[in-house]
């Protein structure tokens, strides 16, 4: 998969579950989901959860972190280190 | 008991900055703030808040995550003498446009990140004249009659000496708005000289020092979040303020950084902090640990005994409307842990029975409560606050709260909590009325009946499931429901569980009535979430 692919992967998952279907320009890549209330403590779990069914590897706890999934610029880098490493 | 002479509660951030001006008094992410900067930029936002007009008593609704601006920002608005009005930052347009016009605000704080929300609810505000906008950048000068301006800019040029306060002790200091069973927000009013009762009297039982370094990942919209930054400024200690819980590794990393010694939590945070305790994390520097919007299982608290073994564990009780009645003294914890212990400092309880005498030991009646820490009532609602604050029997012209939880009291005089009298659900730490949460139901095409209840839960204490009668020809997933329901309520009050059934118990006139709802949704479900 591709790094775009995975960029798409993840702003539909969020589109979808998190923003009800929202148009593509409601989420900007660089935007903080914390900051901006698109997650909270439970949709966190979820997006990890995702994250780990959809691209197979499991999200250790100390990775749990803003810097890894606080944008989706931040989630599709996390993605592809993981999987480059 | 500690009494710090103090009458106003601003005062306590200028004692602070007088007696250790380049101590640290609030850390937030990468921010480090000392007692001298808080004060100096306090005095900023004081006099921007005078520039736009705000004079004594007037509200300004702070509308913004945990962060500096909200943070100084409170007390910018007491030393500007007004009232301050914290409003979650996850609340919608609507309810933010209620609270709005509810307490007439005439200026509010808040962040562009915000705009989807804020814009709708300024467009509606009658009354709101000015708007600070943290981050404004090329957003609008104008929404509706209500003027913008970019926070940092209008703060940074405003002068940090203190206006001269005019208030005195006796007027309203803050509207903090809680959940009502009709469905309605109320705003309760507290003076500051509830306020300054209610924290002097929890910092004397939590032996409060001025080396504490308290972390707070609660919302200061929430009575739990706010007194910790009070109570820092009261002792002159430190403030780690977190805008959330939603990543625990980073923030059991923080706690370590930043040497904590306090941790308040809610039964929400001792869940998920128990699979970092099974993997043997310790927390050494915690002296105390706080524990209070609804009791902790024995698991939690021997989760916490263990993941932080120097600490006292104190669980409490309390209602917006007194802020706190009582606390478990922890010597008591391995004795009576399921007890909410006694009453704090400066306050009398009683449970009593319908006819308000006072009950023996072991009958169950409701709690009634006595003090200086008791809310004025709530804003503008003279009929229920005459529903919550009724006359002493025995000394004139002081009102009571009946607080509508069920309380009993052991041979020792220790309090146990029962229940509510009313069918307020409490989840993840927050109230919520059902029927504030039904009202967005039905505002779904072809739902005929919703009732919302709320169930056990072991990570959120009550999870909220809805029943949900459909028109015929009407289908929705639970998903459905879910997704429409995250588009008008805060977070913590969407359903976790729909299920879809044929019909509701009503009453003979025919009023829903959720008292065998389970019993009676066994044979008439039809889809959605299993019982």
């Amino acid at each position: 998969m591709s790094e775009n692919e995975t960029r798409g992967q993840i702003r539909t998952m969020i589109l979808e579950s998190f923003l009800q279907g929202g148009a593509p320009d409601a989420l900007k890549d660089d935007v903080s989901l914390e900051r901006a209330h698109i997650v909270d403590s439970v949709r966190t779990l979820e997006l990890i959860m995702f994250i780990e069914e959809t691209f197979g590897f499991s999200v250790d706890n100390d990775d749990a972190v803003p810097e890894n999934f606080d944008t989706v610029n931040a989630i599709v880098a996390y993605i592809e280190r993981k999987r480059g490493g | 008991m500690r009494v710090s002479q103090v009458t106003l509660l601003q005062e306590y951030m200028g004692r602070s900055a007088a007696a250790a001006p380049e101590k640290t008094s609030l850390v937030f992410r990468k921010q480090r703030f000392t007692w001298a900067e808080v004060h100096a930029q306090a005095g900023r936002i004081a006099n921007a808040l005078r520039s736009l007009g705000v004079q004594r008593g007037d509200r300004v609704a702070l509308y913004l995550d945990n962060s500096p601006e909200l943070a100084i920002g409170i007390f910018g608005a007491l030393a500007a003498d007004g009232i301050f009005v914290v409003v979650n930052a996850q609340t919608k347009a609507d309810k933010l446009a209620y609270v709005l016009n509810d307490c007439r605000a005439r200026v509010l704080v808040t962040d562009r990140i915000l705009e989807p929300h804020y814009a709708e609810a300024i467009a509606q505000a009658k009354h709101l004249e000015h708007a600070l906008i943290a981050d404004l950048g090329d957003g609008p000068a104008k929404i509706g009659a209500t003027t913008c301006h970019d926070f940092a800019r209008t703060v940074a040029s405003a002068a940090p000496t203190w206006p001269e306060p005019k208030q005195i002790p006796s007027d309203l200091a803050a509207i903090i708005y809680t959940s009502g069973s009709t469905g309605d927000p109320k705003g309760v009013m507290l003076t500051h000289h509830n306020m300054v009762s209610a924290a002097e009297s929890i910092t004397t039982y939590l032996e409060n020092r001025a080396d504490d370094i308290v972390l707070c990942v609660l919302p200061l919209s929430f009575d739990y979040g706010l007194y910790q930054w009070l109570m820092t400024n009261l002792l002159g200690s430190t403030l780690v303020l977190e805008q959330s819980f939603n990543y625990p590794a980073a923030i059991l990393k923080t706690i370590e950084a930043e040497k904590v010694t306090g941790l308040p939590v809610v039964p929400t945070i001792a869940s998920i902090l128990r699979q970092w305790e099974e993997k043997g994390a310790r927390l050494e520097n915690i002296r105390y640990v706080t524990n209070t919007a609804a009791a902790l299982s024995l698991t939690h608290i021997e989760t916490l005994k263990r993941l932080c073994p120097n600490a006292r564990l104190y669980s409490m009780y309390g209602l917006t409307e007194c802020k706190r009645v009582c606390y478990l003294p922890p010597s008591l914890l391995d004795q009576k842990p399921l007890s909410v212990g006694v009453p704090m400092p400066n306050m009398e309880v009683f449970v009593v029975g319908p006819d308000g005498k006072e009950l023996p030991p072991d009958e169950v009646g409701e709690l009634v409560v006595r003090g200086p820490h008791v809310m004025r009532g709530y804003w503008e609602k003279p009929e229920i606050t005459a529903e919550w604050l009724k006359p002493s029997p025995n000394i004139p012209n002081e009102m009571w709260l009946w607080t509508g939880d069920q309380f009993k009291r052991d041979a020792d005089g220790h309090l146990y909590f029962v229940g509510r009298k009313d069918d307020i659900i409490k989840t993840r730490g927050e109230k919520v009325s059902p029927k504030e949460v039904e009202n967005a139901v039905y505002a779904l095409p072809g739902v005929q009946d919703a009732a919302v209840v709320g169930q056990r839960d072991d990570i959120l204490g009550q999870a909220i499931r809805v029943f949900l009668v459909l028109t015929e020809g009407t289908t929705y997933t639970p998903r459905d429901v879910i997704q429409h329901c995250a588009a008008r309520l805060e977070a913590f009050m969407v359903p976790k569980y729909v299920t879809f059934v044929s019909s509701v118990p009503k009453t003979p006139s025919g009023k829903i009535t959720k008292k065998n709802i389970w019993d009676h949704s066994i044979g008439a479900r039809l889809s959605g979430d299993e019982l």
